[in-house]
């Protein structure tokens, strides 16, 4: 049984993203009694999945390293992971959480040598690459996770893969007996960081992401870019693996439209111009991009970035919203528009378009543990309706990375203030 | 009609935009255009429009009204509302483009050979007489559209067609004579004088000075 040391001076954060890492830190560090949630087998979400950051172009992975670091080193911080909170009672200052932890089947002992997945069999797509590639039945999540402990996929258990990978154990660290359990446990203030996700690329029809091979989604060309990736860091095009030196970029894929997300999602402008980049250092003189936009959104410091891609001849900006997609015969998607600047209609082949998908928020108001105020893009709004529980990052606001760790500091302090006037009142 | 147009010039004397806001069906929607082009690509016309939906609500906003309101573009509009479903700002475009060329029409400003404006025309014409379309007499019209010449052409191109839809009793050569009407045509033509009378009193409330 899993248990868990909390009062009501202690800070629930759920979500163990780069928001919910830093919330739970910075708290923790002040000396207050955090419990961090993390739904995924590891911390760091969807940051950990992307290869470099706008627009220093330096790696996620060094400031991922910082803060496990951080993590592991603070008695105040207890990590759960594959757990989810179910329930919430009580007001500000006075709830308790219930929490579900899915079994991971393999416990403490674990050393991360890898030998339970050299013996398993069976294989699934991979939700770290966004289904690009294969992952076995036992499998770390990726190179850096933390914990550092390996996962067995729930469809293996009863299987034969199962008994095998417990018998390649020497540390005795598979438990195939683990069961789901719930705990409850009682918190003041609640961090709410489950960050967002991408909206589904596929609800928009005329760019036929689920019918063209060749038509993919931003994260989904991050981890091509990664050479940890499914494609060992090659930019290649899906259907038949030649190289994508002709690149189309789609701005505002599903962002700023009244049928898909309402509001701008506000990274896509400078991730794409981040993903030039790529496209450049790998094909040089030979490579082609076309970025279509509305208008480009880099303000302040992005902007010294945008006119470096600018100023790249082999990089052409079209202003317009692409209207459809097609396929030519050699599964080489065709952008259809017309172009703003002039009124010229355009039929351009490409060897890979890339669609900068808007972020949806990841937040479900239908399973939401208490009442919760969101606005109307779905976000959830700073609103005293909401008691004690405050959003963090990606749950509050469509934020890149810089963006999203100033929030969540914002919303440690106020979880904070929350437990001081708690224990104040004990006194 | 070349006084309506003269007095709308004069009352809206600076701003195309808000004319079109006030005398057009839709045409409060104009400004909320951001220029991103999705519709003018989606138009399966698209490649026949000299200005593309985009660029009429463009030229609108720059004040172009002769350009806009003689184009022969807002009748290129089929009504297919691909351009509505895709639109990010969801504005009824097709509406706008119809309301467009209804508007020209009243202003008398419509480019004299548009054949959509002429077929409209005629559609209506034949519409009024009975209550119902005489289609064997519109089709007839359509065809010597362009002159006698070209309509004996266009008709014996269409005769195995026109024989095939006698045959199966899908147009009757009697329609020729007369035709038939709706059951009460007198009260179909006093509708059509009330709408009428509605419309007027909207336009004047919307439109020209009094004693324009």
């Amino acid at each position: 049984m899993t248990a868990v040391v909390a009062t009501n001076e202690t800070i629930l954060v759920v979500g163990g993203g780069i928001s919910g890492m830093t919330a739970a830190l910075e708290a923790a560090e002040t000396g207050k009694r955090v419990v961090l949630v993390e739904k995924r087998p590891y911390l760091g979400g969807r940051v950990s999945q992307l290869y470099k950051y706008f627009p220093k172009l330096c790696f996620p992975t060094c400031g991922l390293e910082i803060n496990q670091r951080r993590a592991k080193q603070n008695p105040n911080l207890t990590i759960l992971t594959m757990a989810e909170v179910t329930g919430l009672a009580g007001d500000k200052g006075n709830y308790r959480a219930t929490v579900k932890l899915s079994p991971r089947y393999v416990n403490a002992n674990c050393t991360a040598c890898g030998d339970c997945a050299t013996a398993v069999t069976a294989q699934f797509d991979d939700e770290y690459n966004y289904g690009l590639g294969k992952r076995k039945g036992a499998y770390l999540p990726y190179r850096m996770a933390h914990p550092a402990r390996y996962v067995l996929d729930p469809a293996i258990i009863g299987t034969p893969d199962a008994e095998r990978a417990k018998a390649a154990c020497r540390y005795d660290a598979i438990d195939l007996e683990m069961q789901e359990e719930t705990i409850d446990f009682p918190c003041g203030a609640v961090i709410w960081a489950t960050g967002w996700k991408p909206y589904d690329a596929a609800k928009i029809q005329p760019y036929g992401y689920d019918r063209f091979a060749n038509v993919i989604t931003s994260v989904e060309f991050e981890r091509m870019a990664d050479p940890t990736g499914p494609t060992g860091g090659k930019l290649v095009r899906p259907s038949d693996g030649k190289e994508a030196k002709q690149v189309a970029f789609i701005q505002c894929a599903g962002s700023r439209d009244r049928n898909h997300l309402l509001h701008c999602s506000r990274i896509c402008c400078m991730a794409s111009f981040k993903q030039c980049t790529y496209v450049i250092d790998a094909f040089g003189a030979d490579a082609r991009i076309n970025v279509y936009y509305i208008d480009l959104r880099a303000i302040d410091r992005f902007e010294d970035f945008y006119q470096k891609v600018r100023a790249n001849q082999n990089i052409k900006f079209i202003k317009s919203k692409p209207a459809s997609i097609t396929q030519d015969k050699d599964g080489s998607p065709v952008v259809h528009g017309v172009d703003t600047e002039g009124y010229q209609r355009f039929a351009e082949p490409h060897d890979l378009v890339v669609l900068a998908i808007g972020m949806e928020p990841a937040v479900d108001p239908a399973s939401f543990p208490v009442p919760i105020v969101l606005n109307r893009e779905g976000f959830i709004e700073a609103a005293s309706a909401n008691g004690g529980v405050f959003a963090a990052g990606g749950a509050a606001d469509a934020l890149d990375v810089n963006r999203a760790v100033q929030h969540a500091t914002g919303a440690a302090l106020r979880a904070i203030q929350v437990v001081n006037s708690v224990a104040r009142a004990e006194v | 009609m070349g006084e309506l147009n003269t007095a709308m010039i004069e009352r809206y004397r600076n701003s195309f935009l808000k004319e079109v806001e006030a005398n057009v069906e839709e045409g409060e929607w104009v400004k909320m255009c951001m220029q991103c082009g999705v519709c003018s690509g989606s138009c399966p016309l698209g490649k026949f429009w000299e200005h593309p939906p985009q660029e009429i609500f463009m030229m609108i906003r720059a004040g172009k009204r002769e350009a806009v309101l003689q184009s022969e573009s807002v009748w290129m509009c089929t009504s297919c509302y691909n351009c509505i479903v895709r639109c990010p700002r969801e504005l009824p475009i097709t509406h706008i483009m119809h309301g467009l060329a209804h508007y020209a029409k009243r202003l008398g400003l419509v480019p004299k050979t548009n054949p959509t404006a002429k077929f409209a025309q005629m559609f209506w014409d034949n519409l009024m007489v009975k209550g119902r379309v005489n289609e064997l007499k519109l089709g007839l019209a359509l065809y010597f559209m362009n002159g006698f010449g070209d309509g004996i052409k266009v008709a014996l191109k269409n005769q195995k067609l026109g024989m095939a839809m006698m045959k199966t009793g899908r147009m009757n050569p009697k329609e020729a004579f007369g035709g038939h009407a709706v059951k009460d045509l007198a009260g179909f033509h006093k509708v059509l004088k009330k709408a009428q009378e509605l419309e007027d009193a909207r336009i004047a409330q919307n439109g020209p000075p009094a004693g324009a």
